[in-house]
């Protein structure tokens, strides 16, 4: 199959379409999943497709599930639970943390748990606190579990591919901002492998490291560094568990300077472990101290404009970027 | 005409589950185990009579107190002691110990130290049985603090929903740790919950292992045609909650009232009443599973522990990047050649 335009809504479809046709094993267990499409669309038809035995509408029931996809994985089937929101996840967090990550280190290796719980966070639609947060770190935080947030049309297809082959859980939480964006999926060619980060942009004064989509933010600022005289190089981590920190390492060691952005309220977050990292492996290369711009530490607020001010802009991304290079000290400094 | 020796072979089972759950309390006594979180399954060993109603290749989810179970579905004592004394050659490599026993193998899909954790692994068990058409039934075995939970009735409504052969146990010992169940449940009919979402409800007689066999059978047949069910089981905790716990919240009359309850006399009692054994042969059996347990025991004790590096392996399979162990991450930040 040659690549195609399409959107990052279509792109994880057809991963799921691709994986189900493959193995028969693989099953879709989630609230409105079947008869409704999913919330957002992405499993559209596929009840069609295949049986209501393989496409499961389930009562609102998250913990039962996930706990669910848990027992279905250790016996055998290969099962994508969906959960509505991640904002939902502190129902399941017992199922998720305690059951589906430590099954296969309590139990001494016996008892895998080769599922995917796929979610979606970010704000963008004014969905307020309860449906809008990015809750990542509570994954990272847990060993045992996996965890993908794509950020472009071909990572959406081909890390959820590369999810549903993983033989241990993995969390992969897409954004509800880019469902609709459009982009190219080639499903013969992954930009990168599992675990592997992507320079999005290559660049020798400053290291930008960023996923879902505050990738997309950071690429706009890097062009407004661009034209100051800044060069700014983008690194999408596509996954954070696995996360393979020696390509960060590398790019800041050339750059001497870092910034981490992410959409997460910033204390505790992903951001924050990974300038951590930065601070310990490279501290001899560093020339300025690493910065995380991240979402603001209150809970999301409903009001377009409270809420768009609450994470990073593009603007915010830049005026930090060329602050951190001693270019230009933003207004509101 | 045939004897039914299948009372005499479960009595066996009961009198190696009690002497088993002795000889773990001795393991800690000489300060062998692996802490002291140990649930001893004395007074609850009936439920064999559900494990000998279950088949090869049934599997099962246990929690806190499921000794007794996973002896019941063909365990190895020596490597379950194993286990409770935190050995490399325990059924977890010594990760799980007592809380955490499995076996793969054997269909135990893990004990849970989480009040019903477990209890929704069976419900997608059941949805693997039933897409495959491979008529095998999945068993949760909890105690009565599940009831409580909020996940017990999430799979309930599953498992009745999608028809799947699934049997959940309630071990009702009467006791969620210094709680009685009087304290923690409004109402006791908790065969009356299960029939509300649509599941075949019994009760058994935790005194009585041959009407727990007769009632868990029929459960049983039943789930494995997808309709799924709910069983009962009144027993006695004999002792506290762990270990550790002297049970200050009882009487010393209701813990005496309570052993009288004794599962395993009453069915040793049987077994010669109705001349399956003689009063010798009973204690032979007795001999046998104590002996078997003294083994276990011994060689719990004296088999090596894990090496120190297997804790990296097994949080995620084998072949796929592992935690990075805090000492080489250490020697790569601060080593003088690192830089």
């Amino acid at each position: 199959m040659s690549a195609i335009e399409t959107t990052y809504r279509d792109a994880i479809r057809q991963a799921l379409l691709d994986a189900m046709e493959e193995d028969e094993n693989v099953i879709l267990i989630g609230e409105e999943v079947g008869l409704y499409g999913g919330a957002y669309g992405v499993t559209k038809g596929l009840i069609d497709l295949y049986s209501a035995n393989r496409v499961i509408d389930a009562p609102i029931s998250e913990a039962g599930i996930v706990g669910t996809a848990v027992g279905a994985a250790m016996t055998g089937l290969r099962p994508v639970a969906e959960l509505m929101y991640v904002d939902f996840i502190g129902l399941v967090m017992d199922q998720l943390a305690n059951q589906a990550a430590k099954s296969r280190y309590m139990f001494g290796g016996q008892i895998a748990v080769p599922m995917v719980l796929r979610t979606q966070g970010g704000t963008g639609r004014s969905a307020a606190a309860q449906h809008s947060q990015s809750l990542e770190a509570w994954m990272l935080h847990t060993p045992g579990l996996r965890l993908a947030m794509p950020a472009t049309v071909n990572d959406a297809y081909h890390l959820l591919r590369d999810a549903l082959r993983q033989p241990d859980p993995v969390v992969f939480i897409e954004h509800k901002g880019l469902y609709t964006m459009k982009g190219t999926l080639d499903p013969e060619t992954p930009d990168a492998g599992w675990g592997t980060p992507v320079i999005r942009r290559d660049g020798k004064d400053l290291t930008i490291v960023t996923y879902s989509r505050m990738l997309h933010e950071a690429m706009r600022a890097a062009d407004t560094m661009a034209e100051a005289g800044i060069d700014a190089e983008v690194i999408d981590l596509r996954c954070l568990n696995p996360l393979d920190e020696a390509a960060i390492f590398a790019s800041v060691q050339r750059t001497g300077r870092a910034m981490i952005v992410t959409e997460a309220a910033t204390a505790g977050s992903a951001a924050s472990e990974i300038a951590a990292r930065i601070g310990e492996s490279c501290f001899d290369w560093l020339e300025e101290p690493v910065v995380r711009i991240g979402g603001e530490d209150i809970p999301i607020p409903v009001s377009p404009s409270l809420e768009k001010g609450s994470i990073p802009s593009a603007q915010l991304i830049a005026e930090a970027g060329l602050w951190l290079m001693r270019k230009e000290t933003p207004a509101w400094a | 005409m045939t004897t039914n020796t299948a009372p005499l072979s479960r009595y066996r089972t009961m009198r190696r589950i009690r002497s088993f759950e002795e000889r773990v309390g001795e393991l800690f006594l000489r300060g062998e185990s692996a802490g002291s979180m140990l649930h001893l399954s004395i007074g609850e060993e009936a439920v064999v009579g559900v494990t000998d109603a279950m088949q090869k290749g049934d599997t099962f989810t246990t929690h806190h107190r499921g000794h007794g179970v996973f002896l019941g579905r063909g365990a190895d004592p020596a490597r379950m002691m194993a286990e409770i004394g935190g050995k490399a050659s325990g059924y977890c490599r010594g990760k799980g110990g007592s809380m955490h026993i499995a076996s793969h193998a054997l269909g135990h899909l893990g004990a849970n130290a989480i009040v019903g954790g477990g209890i929704p692994h069976v419900v997608g068990a059941g949805l693997t049985y039933r897409n495959r058409g491979t008529r095998q039934v999945s068993v949760a075995f909890f105690g009565d603090g599940a009831m409580q939970q909020g996940i017990l009735y999430e799979a309930m409504n599953m498992a009745a929903l999608w028809k799947l052969p699934v049997l959940f146990v309630c071990l009702n010992n009467q006791y969620g740790m210094g709680t009685r169940v009087d304290r923690s449940a409004g109402r006791l009919a908790f065969g009356e919950r299960a029939e509300s979402f649509g599941l075949a409800a019994a009760h058994g007689d935790g005194t009585d292992v041959e009407q727990v066999h007769d009632v868990a059978s029929q459960l049983v047949v039943g789930a494995r045609d997808g309709r799924p069910g709910f069983l009962e089981i009144d027993s006695f905790r004999f002792y506290g909650h762990a270990r550790m716990d002297k049970s200050p919240y009882r009487t010393p009359e209701e813990e005496e009232e309570g052993r009288k309850r004794d599962p395993v006399l009453k069915a040793r009692e049987r077994i010669i009443a109705e001349g399956l054994a003689t009063e010798d042969e009973a204690t032979e059996i007795d001999t046998d599973a104590a002996e078997e347990m003294d083994a276990a025991l011994e060689s719990a004790v004296t088999a090596a522990p894990p090496a120190l590096d297997t804790m990296f392996e097994d949080v995620f399979a084998p072949g796929t990047p592992a935690p990075r162990p805090q000492r080489d991450r250490l020697r790569a930040i601060l080593s003088e050649d690192a830089a």
